[in-house]
């Protein structure tokens, strides 16, 4: 059951992006391209997929999961470097490609091998990435 | 132009109901560099399953409606050094500050929380440099 619910919220994922034109590098970075020929479109793709989360969140109080456990707790509202410092890093490669994680899945079969080689490299990082937090982690810690 | 934002705002919502699914049913939070990071790093654990399931559903359901379609395109630069280097500041980046775009984004900013909130805005702030870096500066891509 859980298999099968995570593959259906995948899959309406999937076909999110795909209508949206998010797996469109075009209309990504045409929205980030400010001094360029500005497209709003991932505004409405934000604007429009907070809505039903917004109400999804206001659902889960006082209740639990269909298929049980507990609903993820909100995290401290804590600012800490590697929230910066990643934010930065993950945005310049976004804003370089034009691809962020979701919409290189999606778009697997159809973006060439420019996507390929963006998955893979992607996967290389996040496989470097804890290691790079532990060095960063000992380095604050030092300071 | 303007039925590409109908296009936009349709497919959100569809993005929002997934994530909302995915919230309500099972209980997760939909963040992309998680689910695939969690099972790149093997820190998903007993949770694995079920996000490989969720990405298989990511993989599946665009490609055939791509194909029934007729084909659809990325239009990604061919400049694969380029592709290679995103790739790992995003993979970095993203596991680093635990979320992307679907993550801090779409689930972080439907709660209001202060660490989506502040991931968004960075993220984007980044990638508007690096779009006047790299296109209207450097412009290699």
């Amino acid at each position: 059951m859980r298999g099968f619910f995570a593959a259906l919220a995948g899959g309406l994922f999937g076909a999110g992006l795909l209508v949206s034109g998010m797996t469109d590098t075009r209309k990504v970075q045409g929205w980030l391209d400010i001094f360029g020929t500005w497209d709003p479109t991932l505004a409405f793709v934000m604007g429009g997929a907070i809505l039903p989360m917004a109400v999804a969140w206001r659902i889960t109080k006082g209740r639990t999961p269909l298929l049980g456990g507990p609903f993820p707790p909100a995290p401290a509202p804590k600012i800490g470097r590697n929230l910066v410092i990643g934010s930065v890093l993950f945005g310049f490669g976004w804003g370089l490609a034009g691809l962020c994680p979701g919409p290189s899945i999606a778009s697997l079969t159809y973006g060439g091998w420019g996507g390929v080689i963006f998955v893979v490299s992607m996967c290389l990082g996040m496989l470097a990435a804890p290691s790079l937090r532990a060095r960063l982690d000992a380095a604050n810690a030092a300071s | 132009m303007q039925i590409e934002w109908i296009y936009g705002l349709a497919g959100g919502i569809l993005i929002g109901v997934a994530g909302a699914v995915y919230l309500l049913i099972n209980g997760r939070i939909m963040g992309a560099s998680g689910i695939i990071g969690g099972l790149v790093d093997g820190s998903a654990g007993p949770q694995s399953r079920e996000r490989v399931w969720f990405l298989v559903g990511l993989f599946v359901v665009p490609t055939v409606i791509a194909f029934l379609m007729g084909g659809a395109d990325t239009y990604v630069t061919d400049n694969f050094l380029a592709i290679a280097a995103a790739g790992l500041f995003v993979g970095v980046g993203t596991r680093l500050a635990n979320g992307c775009t679907s993550g801090h984004g779409v689930c972080g900013i439907s709660r209001l929380s202060l660490r989506g909130i502040v991931a968004t805005i960075m993220y984007i702030g980044a990638g508007g440099a690096a779009v006047i870096l790299f296109k209207h500066v450097l412009g290699v891509v």
